[in-house]
């Protein structure tokens, strides 16, 4: 099956991707190939087979209940491209930058 | 004989004996970087001074009789995907190229806690998707054993860093094969252990469900040593597993008496390399001459292996690296460059008469988000981020990611009755030894079929390891694959030792020119 060129345009703007018009030739094409090998998933019969997200069987870990000490927000802050000593700050979400 | 041709475990007897200085094999492994890491290009970076302090610092508490951890003073690198307080953890990518960790990955703390020296930062493929350890941001590196090779990937570098006796212990992670398939391009012997058996808190994620740390070793003994410090169960990590960790270095040279070693014929069929078939088949002879069994098994859903790992893989990943949004770490796009783009594009639409079109521009934060991650991603992390993405959306959930995770319980089964017959399933690392450089970056796929032996144990969440066991006619190495049930490790370890008691495929080191 082959993903038309449109179709990765709208999963690029999901992935929050921007890709050039170069790009997007060459990943149509190559998502393509890739999907077409995938394809042979559909021959294995599944329908009495149980989905495996995760190879260990176990499911809700609890931790102790208690205070502990956070990440030190100088720390959390330190790798941020932008931030003000308290907040990352982004550009302008609402009205016009 | 320079103390760096020796094996990490008679290293440490040499330091626990005091016939060896932490400082002097540093030192040595320090000046080694020198001489050939320019060719190589096994490191990211490495930290001459602070290990230097480190090891002097355990030479001096040797020398006091302070009690030490179980690496004291053995040299470790560690791929640049586990976070180290205070330094940086690129992960190969140009995203993370300034950020610095404000916390100690549980594996790091681990080794830090055993008194190793760890000595530098090995190079990846990008957020470890590859094969090739040329998807890296910074340089590619090359196959100590041909220089125009490929070292496999993604831990590329640290197979690399221990074949050329750059470090003697190194750690690297596998999510689809990426510490078997360079270790068995290498010629050294690696481990991806049990999911859930090494912590990965601190290891950036990928693919959550497959990730796993593990060792990097010139013999199954070291890679004892190394994983025994790794493994055990972590608070932090909730899929860690609260199992027992066995003491693996002081069983592993205990033989296995009547192993039943399985071969699969969907491992020897098409498309793995006569010269790689010849090699196991006299590898099975030697297991035989040490009392091994061969039982003849099937895994009938290994084929369907590569089709579902790059599924889950991706999909998985698509989800993790939506944290790279330049808002929290690491590169962010101009902001000055990215406003006047904006209105550009505003004013062009406006003028044009497209209110449709205009309707739809991305919004400043939006674009923001775009260019960020186009600009620091490499080209093969969007490919999967894409394909993730792809597979995960509405319409095709069901015939993709749905299916993949059946596909995966299969997958599982098979090797669930497998191992109602044999101990351990020994078969191909890689169905070829190490590809050139550039020979299958133009096509995707092509790299992706190469971890065909590999995935499915990541998938079933059993441990593999790779050793080395022969050599192609152009004098590349080729390595064996044991497979054994969940946390067997051990079985493995001892196995792959007595393997090498009896070959010396291992002790063969590369000439670098």
């Amino acid at each position: 099956m082959s993903i038309s060129r449109e179709e990765v345009a709208k999963v690029a703007l999901l992935a929050r991707l921007q890709l050039s018009d170069d790009e997007l030739d060459t990943m149509t094409e190559q998502l393509s190939r890739i999907v077409g090998y995938v394809e042979q998933l559909s021959e294995p019969d599944t329908d009495q087979v149980e989905p495996m997200a995760h190879a260990m069987d176990i499911a809700n870990v609890f931790a102790p209940d208690e205070v502990r000490p956070s990440l030190d927000r100088a720390e959390a802050l330190a790798s941020a491209p932008h931030h003000d000593g308290q907040c990352y700050r982004v550009p302008a979400v609402l009205g016009e930058a | 004989m320079s103390a760096i041709s020796l094996t990490a475990t008679q290293q440490l007897e040499r330091l626990e004996s005091g016939q060896l200085a932490s400082v002097e094999l540093t030192q040595a492994y320090l000046d080694r970087i020198k001489e050939v890491d320019g060719q190589v290009g096994a490191f990211l970076r490495v930290d001459a001074e602070a290990a230097l302090a480190t090891a002097a610092k355990i030479d001096e508490q040797r020398a006091s009789g302070k009690p030490l951890g179980r690496l004291a003073g053995l040299p470790v690198s560690v791929k640049d995907v586990l976070c180290m307080h205070g330094e940086m953890t690129t992960c190969g990518s140009k995203i993370l190229e300034n950020f610095r960790s404000p916390y100690d990955a549980t594996a790091i703390a681990r080794l830090k806690a055993a008194d190793a020296v760890l000595i530098g930062r090995t190079n990846m493929d990008e957020f470890a998707m590859g094969g090739s350890t040329e998807n890296s941001a910074f340089h590619c590196t090359h196959n100590p054993w041909n220089l125009d090779c490929s070292p496999g990937g993604s831990s590329g570098g640290a197979a690399a860093c221990v074949a050329a006796s750059m470090a003697p212990l190194s750690v690297g992670t596998d999510t689809g094969g990426s510490i078997r398939q360079p270790a068995a391009f290498c010629g050294v012997t690696g481990m991806k252990p049990t999911y859930g058996r090494v912590s990965r808190y601190g290891l950036v994620a990928f693919a959550s469900s497959l990730d796993q740390v593990g060792p990097l070793a010139r013999t199954a003994a070291d890679a004892a040593l190394l994983l025994e410090v790794l493994a055990g169960h972590d608070p932090n990590d909730s899929t860690s597993a609260d199992v027992p960790v066995p003491r693996y270095a002081e069983t592993i040279a205990k033989p296995l008496q009547g192993l039943r070693i399985g071969l699969a014929g969907e491992h020897f069929s098409e498309g793995l390399s006569a010269e790689t078939e010849s090699a196991l088949r006299e590898a099975v002879r030697v297991f035989e001459s040490l009392g091994g069994k061969v039982h003849d098994i099937s895994l009938p859903h290994s084929k369907y292996g590569i089709a579902t790992y790059y599924i889950i893989a991706p999909s998985e990943a698509s989800s993790n690296l939506a944290r790279y949004d330049g808002v929290h770490y690491g590169y962010r796009t101009d902001e000055q460059q990215l406003i006047a783009e904006l209105s550009a594009e505003r004013k062009q639409l406006t003028e044009a008469d497209d209110p449709h079109t205009l309707d739809r521009l991305d919004t400043t934060l939006v674009r923001m988000y775009r260019k960020t991650r186009s600009e620091g991603f490499g080209p093969e992390v969007k490919r999967r981020i894409m394909l993730g993405t792809y597979a995960l959306s509405a319409g095709y959930y069901d015939a993709y990611y749905l299916k993949a995770l059946k596909v995966r319980r299969l997958i599982h089964n098979d090797f669930v009755e497998a191992f109602k017959q044999v101990d351990v399933i020994l078969g191909p690392t890689s169905p070829v030894p190490a590809f050139k450089l550039g020979e299958k970056l133009q096509d995707p796929l092509s790299m992706y079929l190469v971890d065909l032996y590999t995935v499915s144990a990541n998938l079933a969440g059993i441990p593999g390891i790779s050793i080395p066991c022969g050599q192609s006619p152009e004098g590349l190495p080729i390595g064996l694959q044991l497979q054994a049930p969940a946390f067997e490790e051990e079985r493995l370890l001892r196995a792959s030792h007595m393997f090498q008691q009896a070959t010396d495929w291992h002790q063969k080191v590369p000439e670098i020119s």
